[in-house]
């Protein structure tokens, strides 16, 4: 065969293959991914049984333990009150960095009776930089 | 001290302006002395920021609360190893960090080329005081480490946060930095050569070095990131996907793409726009990865600061000026960028190397596109979805398996066309060797995954090859120099430290993608609630909860945390295998609104792993101790030494210590029942020996050969070959 015909077909065979394969990858990640949303947004539009990915900011004094079951609040990050908090029932490993005004994020689904469950292990908290905020400056 | 840091960057930036300016016109003939005065300008500003660097390491360590970051990153009682790294837990600490190791490596580079690449070297300088430029500016204008407080300094900071107290810490950000920054060298040098049209292999040798230093950096970076979270962070894994591990991993994969590619440049003159473009890209994804951490733009457990910060414009806007002028100079020098030669066959070194790059290439892809997806669904659909570890997995798996694979072809085919007698004698025992893994894995009770099993056949495979080569190599060198069999190999290694510290790589590799196949598929983990006394049962091991523990930490005077922990046995067939001790860390938090007593319990936590390491399994434990049956107790020690305000301050320490030592007493004579989390995982030690395997070829492969070495063998080979002659006519 012509070489720079083999050439076309072999560039032509490796396009097509790539097309498919960003094709495929397109496809899976919407199918797949869990939309990301704030307490805020889960509280006004979960639909039971759906995957989401929760963001926001552990109200204080929510935190409780019963046995290996964890239920916290999680509110807005810029809210200044925790009216649209929603509480989660969370099971599986809680990171050390997990505590009351701490940043998590958290897979959760709406449950049948308007609960809000975390999947397992999913929790993870925001790895603060520091304690506290920055002391007036000069 | 303060003052004089910030003129230091202050002067420095002015004088990166004027590089700038200076290394542009000295590009142009009869300027030369405005190019010498530019390098001499990196020089400058590498002595300006080393030595604001090191005014605030001094602040660190003598605990000057004067500054705004040493009062709300580090402590008296912070151990002084961990000051010294506060430095950089910053936003601001670690911008002058990333200035400081930059403006060091474009002196080395640019004293290494002083007297080479005359046209390349002063847009390089350009280049590389831009991006000095640029960090100087963040300094001074938006994120100052020399910042002071008003009024008088405090007498105590807020400390470092626990979970950095690793000694990881100290190396982690600086071998990241390291390798970020070193990706700015190539890529300087690429668009100089761009711009001044040298688009020959010369600019690639001169800083070879430098993109092999930044993979390097990069790898020991994610290596020490990864063991951070294995041992600190109490869930028991060493990747999770989040996007700040995902964009120092980005830059890694092109960078290995790169420094596999640039060989086919070296020997064949092919690839010159993939190589420059991978250069580029490499570059890109660095400052990329950087400002991920610090913009806040994707929800990541690491990020430093809040969304909607100016620093995330700033850093848009040099990723947009990176892309914008790489994509213009690779397009319009493509003429210049042709190859010389073409693949002449598929079964052939350069085509499997290209194969092994399209593969690293798809892997950065997926990564990428997986990193930035809420973004990208946000821009498609308007509403935000993020991709969690399967979505990874399903691509990431089986494009590893391949590279393994090709991993194992690639170096031991030859250059051109490769003919089938050369697959066969290659390919023979490396194949045999990757069945017989997959037999032994499924006799061992494998075959639960398999993804798993194709792995260790690709490792296996992998290993054989790399084997093969070995042993091939130290042969021929025993047969040609007659030294005993391991100077021979030391000497094979020493005299070729590119391809068989590169071999040492692979090696690695296949070590390590066999710890993560064994140790994600065939991990057991349970997380149960165990009274003492009660036994919990995983991956064949029965784990016995012995009795609690609590114990005070106190530093200079000061209680610097407070430990409740327990004591576990763990046995095996009724047989005891080890004890392990696993304790959470309570740190005290300076929280106002908190009473006395509940500030020493509702501070930072962290839990200290009871781990039990080997060559097959890791034994992993942590507990998280229940205190609420102690909240009762700490609330009456808020309320009483809340009433108790005029107590004179020692007698009120020395009462608070008691009441502390109380309720640790309390917990360990009535201890309420402890949640665990256990975790049995093969092969997971194979993941940092096959990781320090890496680092030790890639190490191999930068270090400059010894000059006389070929000199000497070839020598005593042609001494040899004319006694051998002289015997045969005689």
């Amino acid at each position: 065969m012509d070489p720079s015909r083999k050439r076309r077909i072999r560039l032509g065979v490796a396009l097509s293959t790539a097309v498919l394969l960003a094709a495929a990858l397109v496809y899976t990640s919407f199918s797949a991914s869990s939309e990301a949303v704030k307490p805020s947004q889960l509280v006004a539009q979960a639909v039971p049984g759906r995957n989401y990915h929760l963001t926001g900011k552990v109200v204080n004094g929510s935190i409780r333990h019963d046995g290996g079951v964890t239920w916290f609040k999680v509110r807005d990050r810029d809210a200044t009150t925790s009216a649209k908090a929603v509480e989660i029932r969370y099971t599986g490993s809680v990171p050390d960095p997990f505590a009351n005004g701490r940043e998590v994020i958290v897979d959760v689904k709406k449950g049948t009776a308007g609960d809000y469950i975390g999947a397992p292990d999913s929790l993870i908290t925001k790895c603060p930089s520091k304690f506290s905020a920055k002391t007036k400056q000069t | 001290m303060a003052v004089v840091g910030r003129a230091c960057l202050i002067i420095a930036f002015v004088v990166s302006i004027y590089g700038v300016g200076a290394a542009i016109h000295g590009a142009r003939p009869g300027n030369r002395r405005f190019a010498e005065s530019a390098r001499r300008s990196v020089y400058a500003i590498a002595g300006l920021v080393t030595f604001s660097f090191a005014i605030l390491e001094g602040a660190f360590l003598t605990s000057n609360f004067s500054f705004v970051t040493v009062v709300t990153h580090s402590s008296t009682t912070t151990p002084f190893f961990y000051k010294a790294a506060a430095a950089w837990s910053s936003q601001e600490g670690s911008l002058l960090l990333w200035a400081f190791l930059l403006s060091v490596w474009s002196s080395v580079v640019l004293t290494i080329t002083r007297n080479r690449l005359r046209d390349v070297t002063p847009y390089a300088t350009a280049v590389l005081l831009g991006f000095a430029t640029f960090f100087l500016g963040l300094l001074v204008f938006t994120n100052s480490p020399f910042d002071t407080v008003a009024g008088p300094a405090p007498v105590e900071g807020s400390g470092l946060n626990p979970l950095l107290r690793h000694p990881s810490m100290m190396t982690h950000p600086i071998a990241l930095y390291s390798g970020y920054t070193l990706a700015a060298v190539p890529f300087a040098f690429a668009i100089g050569a761009l711009i001044a049209r040298r688009i020959d292999a010369e600019w690639i040798a001169a800083t070879r070095r430098f993109a092999l230093g930044s993979w390097l950096a990069l790898g020991i970076g994610l290596l020490l990131g990864a063991r951070w979270s294995y041992v600190e962070l109490g869930w028991g894994g060493y990747w999770a996907w989040d996007p700040v591990e995902n964009a120092a991993l980005l830059p890694w994969l092109t960078a290995t793409a790169l420094i596999h590619s640039i060989q086919i440049q070296e020997k064949r003159g092919m690839l010159k726009i993939w190589n420059v473009s991978l250069t580029l890209a490499t570059g890109t994804l660095a400052i990329v990865g950087t400002f991920l951490v610090r913009s806040g733009i994707l929800d990541s457990i690491h990020a430093f600061v809040e969304q909607g910060n100016e620093i995330a414009w700033l850093f848009t806007g040099l990723i947009c000026v990176m892309c914008a002028g790489s994509i213009a100079l690779v397009v319009s020098r493509r003429a210049l960028l042709a190859s010389e030669n073409r693949i002449e066959a598929l079964l052939s070194r350069e085509a499997v190397f290209l194969m092994n790059n399209l593969v690293l290439v798809a892997l950065t892809f997926v990564v990428f596109w997986g990193t930035f997806f809420p973004l990208i669904s946000e821009a498609l659909t308007g509403e935000k979805h993020a991709l969690g570890p399967p979505w990874f997995g399903k691509y990431i798996v089986p494009l590893t398996i391949i590279l393994a694979v090709l991993s194992g072809i690639g170096p031991v085919l030859s250059w051109r066309r490769a003919t089938g007698l050369n697959a066969r004698r290659n390919f023979a025992i490396p194949i045999l060797l990757a069945g017989a893994a997959v037999v032994v894995s499924l006799a061992l009770g494998g075959g639960r995954s398999l993804g798993a099993e194709l792995m260790f056949a690709a490792c296996a495979f992998l290993l054989g090859c790399v084997g093969q080569e070995f042993w091939r190599g130290t042969r021929a060198r025993r047969a040609m120099s007659g030294e005993a069999l391991p100077v021979a190999l030391v000497s094979l290694v020493r005299r070729n430290r590119r391809r068989y510290g590169g071999y040492l790589v692979h090696a690695g590799v296949a070590l390590l993608f066999v710890g993560i196949a064994a140790s994600s598929a065939f991990q057991h983990v349970i997380t149960p609630t165990l009274q003492v006394g009660q036994t919990a049962h995983v991956g064949g091991y029965a784990i016995h909860y012995d009795r609690p523990t609590g114990t005070i930490t106190t530093k200079g005077g000061r209680l610097e945390r407070i430990n409740l922990g327990s004591d576990l046995t763990v046995r095996q067939g009724g047989k005891v295998v080890t004890r392990l001790h696993t304790e959470r860390g309570y740190y005290p938090t300076d929280d106002s609104s908190l009473g006395v007593v509940s500030r020493y319990f509702e501070g930072e936590q962290t839990s200290e792993v009871g781990l039990k390491a080997g060559a097959r399994r890791d034994i992993w434990t942590v507990v998280s101790p229940d205190t609420d049956p102690l909240r009762p107790i700490i609330s009456q020690g808020d309320k009483v030494f809340g009433d108790a305000k005029n107590l004179p301050p020692s007698m009120g320490a020395a009462l608070l210590g008691q009441a502390i030592r109380g309720i640790v007493n309390r917990y360990e004579r009535n201890p309420p029942p402890a949640q665990f989390r256990f975790i049995v995982s093969p092969l997971v030690s194979w993941i940092w020996f096959g990781a320090l395997v890496i680092l030790f070829g890639g190490a191999i492969s930068i270090w400059p050969p010894p000059g006389g070495a070929t000199r000497r063998v070839r020598a005593r080979y042609l001494a040899r070959v004319g006694r051998e002659s002289a015997a045969t006519t005689s």
